[in-house]
């Protein structure tokens, strides 16, 4: 994973309202989304741009991934959302419906000359891609390889079941091939993979059973559009008690095989290679975010 | 800048605050602010509007404001937004680069 940052929840916030921008800060999601597009109208673009600014430049919250949804790579507010969001200084730029690699260079190139004139390290913006149709789907390989500022892929479940003519449901099996294509292109990018929104806000249980899905697959987190289904999603990434201490021995027999200087490491009769101890670190992560492990907790071979 | 015509930005829900920028030929920068924290805050706005119309090189505004108690940064927001709307102007975004 080249991103470090811990990344279970991320939660869209409006950039019409001052109340729910500053409100949001006092939520646990991980990575906080300031929105510029389809929560604005178009007569607000402007004052949303203006708001979401000085909210990320001057009022940044300390302890969350900062991230900026611009409008849609065709629309006639990017261009202005880009000047404005790369100049606030985000962790990264949000793009709605991806579908092409080469949307992703053309705003990589935007991005870089943007930070070349405002003294921004290039290179320091990371990009979210949202996947939000079939095409964008079935490129997303290419998607993700296409620009090293690419951090993560975020599926949309409800505009990508409109492009296949499918129905959402609850199951989400229509959304199945999705998922998977989103998650093979992140693994093998080794980026973020995004899980969609469960959409209906009334129902926690719901949420929690595609949770299964979410994680059972393999993603790193999901996005979420209402405050409440936060600490249900963090919870979902919460490692078991034996997930921990399995990550922990991991981490043990790595230090104690340093110390000795051993070639192999074994825990439990199998051999600890690199993806296992990648595995043990999210865990340990992870474990430490949702504040059931101490800090530093079982990072013995760190 | 000129200002060529009223314009607003902004609501009435809290945490935010109403401006209106309107045309003052001939009576300089003229402020009126509603608060119910006029007393504790009113002249750190009205140095924040101050602030927003000399940046913006404004030196003829009939400016309004209805404060729900926005934070300095929504104030800021709210001015800037107004003041381009009135004088049917872009704002351009490289004046934001150095200095900081």
């Amino acid at each position: 994973m080249r991103e470090q940052a811990l990344m279970r929840t991320n939660l869209y916030v409006g950039g019409s309202s001052p109340g729910k921008l500053l409100d949001a800060r006092f939520y646990n999601e991980d990575c906080i989304v300031y929105d510029l597009e389809d929560s604005v109208s178009a007569a607000d673009k402007d004052a949303a741009r203006f708001l979401v600014y000085n909210a990320v430049r001057y009022h940044r919250p300390p302890d969350k991934y900062v991230i900026i949804r611009v409008n849609g790579l065709y629309s006639p507010f990017l261009e202005e959302d880009l000047a404005a969001a790369v100049r606030a200084r985000p962790d990264a730029i949000r793009l709605p419906k991806v579908e092409h690699a080469q949307e992703v260079r053309r705003v990589d190139e935007q991005i870089a000359a943007i930070e070349r004139a405002a003294g921004i390290p290039e290179g320091t913006t990371s990009l979210w891609c949202n996947i939000e149709s079939g095409l964008g789907a079935s490129n997303a390989k290419e998607i993700a390889a296409a620009s090293p500022r690419v951090a993560a892929l975020a599926l949309g479940a409800e505009d990508y079941t409109a492009s296949m003519g499918a129905l959402r449901s609850k199951t989400g099996w229509e959304i199945f091939y999705a998922r998977m294509q989103v998650l093979e292109a992140c693994r093998l990018a080794g980026i973020s993979a995004q899980d969609a929104v469960f959409s209906d806000l009334d129902d926690l249980e719901g949420l929690a059973e595609d949770l299964k899905t979410t994680r059972g697959l393999g993603f790193d987190g999901k996005t979420v559009v209402h405050p409440r289904q936060v600490d249900v999603v963090n919870a979902a990434f919460t490692p078991t008690k034996k997930e921990i201490r399995h990550a922990q021995r991991v981490m043990e027999a790595l230090a104690q095989g340093e110390r000795d200087h051993t070639g192999v490491v074994v825990v439990d009769g199998s051999m600890v290679d690199k993806p296992m101890e990648r595995r043990a670190r999210t865990v340990l992560a992870q474990a430490r975010a949702a504040g059931v492990l101490e800090e530093g907790g079982g990072d013995d071979a760190q | 800048m000129k200002i060529k015509k009223p314009a607003s930005a902004g609501t009435l829900e809290s945490s935010d605050v109403f401006v209106s920028v309107a045309p003052n030929e001939g009576g300089g920068i003229d402020i009126e602010l509603e608060s119910e924290v006029e007393a504790l805050f009113g002249d750190a706005i009205e140095a924040a509007v101050r602030r927003e119309l000399a940046l913006a090189g404004v030196t003829e505004a009939a400016v309004r404001l209805q404060d729900h108690g926005a934070l300095d940064c929504v104030i800021a927001a709210r001015v800037r937004c107004a003041i381009y709307r009135a004088a049917e102007e872009r704002y351009d975004w490289t004046r934001e680069d150095g200095g900081q």
